[in-house]
């Protein structure tokens, strides 16, 4: 009653949903600003790089992103070899109009398709188990279900690093390390918990009269799964498989541990080694980050319906 | 085994206990085989000097654990990490609430807003640690750079906590944000149009109203991210240089008894130390999950 009265708090209520909008966008601006600086550095020029102010105005390039896939040899001033020259790949093309000797591929867009397989199916394979086994507590009686379940959650709380080690040696004599199938399967067990506690949330939510009228028409119970409990859980499953692939996308402990060889290497396990020695290319490092962030990125936005939901074990449901 | 047919696809009719059996068993045994046997393996070494190298390994009985909890080096490493986490949680509940102030107020683009604000804790801890420790590095790093500071923010004992307990607080204050601003919209609003009435101040509402109300899922919040600070062990890596020059986090003890100098008997056991703390933690916030939960 009191605010109609008023015209000043009439102006305020009008303008308070923009107002809030352009102090949001310069509080975000602020807290993100790291990531907008590592953008910047993946564009800039080396010697700005090794500058020692701090430098906003520069032509801007892909030097970042070209260094991040390629060995260069530093200090630069070895030349092509003629072997190399009378069969030119992409690389050795862009050494000469870069005047930078490049050696060839740095091996990055390998262990971006190892992230991208092992994190595929990781995921894949976790919903599938996932959601059988979240179908499975919600609807049927399980002896001591409650404690099961608190226990398949408890597991996600471990520090991985204290699990690894009897699974590094599990693996060593099963042969399992340095292989795609040691480590999807770890982060299949891994993610299974937390992928069977959030579906079981969304499927506890899909009235069970659906599936008994179903029966009623004579489906089975495999059938009206299949028909009516999956395409009902649909935005479910979406969300948890997407929360189970930013995991394993971004996983780094059990990567490093069980990737000695480096045939299996992931993202994460390989962008900190290329700051190990020498000189840092930061700008090598950022185009490699911003790459390998830029998936997770769109699939936090394309997520953000649930991702209360998620990030809170689906304790929270809105 | 019978079948019935719907549109040429052929479902097998299973009994309601083969059916149940056969979806939630494969989850369990997966669980098994890599949480559980891995657990009880650990145990068991946890009481040997088992070293991969060295095939003539012996039962120590509690050796490895009183050696642990004999060491000064231990115990220091235990105080660094209650520190790490004691500091960066209450800044993530400072910073995390004051954001959730801000957030649950009703403003166009809301939601992607506060999406973006999460952008940090959902990217790769190690890479996150990367982009800062260019940001921390002496010369060529914009925040010494930028302030005029000559603060070897990575090698100096003395502000190596602070780095990485300062990027973790960046990374997951947003965490904090999105469950209290879940809290903040759930305080149904005929209670601050009652304080309006009695002409209570601001500062009453929000100590007797917002305050209460948001109290449970907080505290959610804070458990949630102390388990996880006592687990930290990329960020620091990625912050650091090296894991020697990282705060001596537990979780990098472990893995440096583990893989450094192979001591997997009292890697074990100091993993199991670790283990009971959390699990301590963690039945507190089990507990409170379920009763979030039953509301």
């Amino acid at each position: 009653m009191k605010e109609v009265s008023s015209p000043r708090r009439s102006v305020w209520t009008r303008l308070r949903g923009p107002v809030l909008l352009v102090a949001a966008i310069v509080m975000l601006s602020g807290y993100l600003f790291p990531i907008a600086y590592m953008a910047l550095t993946s564009l800039k020029p080396a010697d700005k790089i090794q500058s020692m102010t701090p430098g906003f105005l520069f032509k801007p390039g892909l030097f970042g992103y070209v260094e991040a896939f390629t060995n260069r040899r530093l200090p630069v001033g070895e030349a092509i070899t003629e072997e190399e020259r009378s069969k030119p790949q992409w690389y050795h093309r862009m050494a000469v109009e870069r005047h930078n000797p490049i050696l060839g591929p740095s091996g990055l867009h390998r262990k971006f398709l190892n992230s991208l397989l092992i994190a595929g199916l990781a995921t894949l394979l976790s919903v599938m188990f996932g959601a059988a086994a979240a179908y499975g507590f919600s609807r049927f009686r399980i002896p001591a279900g409650r404690e099961v379940l608190y226990f398949i959650l408890s597991t996600r709380m471990l520090p991985p690093v204290a699990l690894i080690i009897p699974v590094y040696l599990m693996y060593s004599k099963l042969h399992l390390v340095d292989t795609y199938t040691g480590l999807i399967l770890l982060y299949v067990a891994f993610n299974l918990s937390f992928s069977t506690w959030l579906m079981k949330g969304f499927i506890d939510e899909i009235p069970k009269e659906y599936e008994e009228a179903a029966w009623v028409d004579g489906y089975t119970r495999l059938r009206a799964f299949f028909k009516i409990v999956l395409p009902q859980a649909m935005t479910g499953i979406a969300a948890t498989a997407v929360f189970c692939f930013i995991f394993s996308w971004n996983e780094y402990v059990f990567a490093l541990i069980l990737s000695p060889g480096g045939t299996v290497q992931t993202v994460p396990t390989f962008l900190p080694n290329q700051v190990a020695s020498g000189r840092v290319e930061w700008e090598a490092v950022a185009g490699g980050s911003i790459l390998f962030l830029l998936p997770v990125m769109l699939l936090t936005l394309l997520l953000r319906k649930h991702l209360l939901r998620g990030i809170s074990f689906g304790a929270i449901r809105k | 085994m019978n079948v019935t047919r719907f549109s040429g696809i052929a479902f097998p009719v299973l009994s309601d206990r083969v059916f149940k059996w056969s979806f939630v068993l494969p989850a369990i045994l997966i669980l098994v085989a890599f949480n559980i046997l891995p657990l009880v393996w650990a145990l068991v070494l946890s009481f040997t000097d088992y070293s991969p190298g060295n095939p003539e390994w012996h039962f120590v009985g509690l050796g490895n654990y009183l050696e642990i909890l004999s060491g000064e080096a231990y115990w220091e490493s235990f105080s660094v990490t209650a520190v790490y986490t004691i500091l960066s949680v209450s800044l993530q509940a400072a910073v995390g609430f004051g954001m959730a102030l801000f957030v649950r107020r009703n403003f166009p683009g809301r939601g992607v807003v506060a999406a973006l604000f999460l952008l940090p804790m959902m990217m790769s801890p190690v890479i996150v640690g990367l982009f800062w420790r260019y940001l921390y590095s002496p010369n060529l790093g914009l925040i010494n750079q930028i302030t005029g500071w000559e603060v070897d923010w990575l090698s100096d004992a003395r502000f190596t906590l602070w780095a990485v307990v300062f990027v973790d607080v960046w990374m997951w204050s947003p965490f904090v944000m999105l469950l209290c601003a879940a809290g903040l919209s759930s305080v149904p609003a005929h209670l601050y149009e009652a304080a309006e009435i009695d002409q209570a101040s601001t500062w009453m509402k929000f100590r007797r109203i917002t305050l209460p109300m948001v109290a449970p899922i907080l505290v959610l919040a804070l458990i949630f991210r102390t388990m996880e600070s006592f687990k930290t062990f990329d960020l620091a890596l990625g912050v650091a240089k090296s894991a020697q020059s990282a705060p001596a986090l537990v979780s990098l003890k472990i893995y440096g008894l583990a893989f450094v100098t192979w001591d997997m008997g009292k890697a074990c056991a100091l993993a199991y130390l670790v283990l009971a703390l959390i699990a301590g933690i963690c039945s507190i916030h089990l507990r409170a999950l379920d009763q979030m939960s039953r509301r």
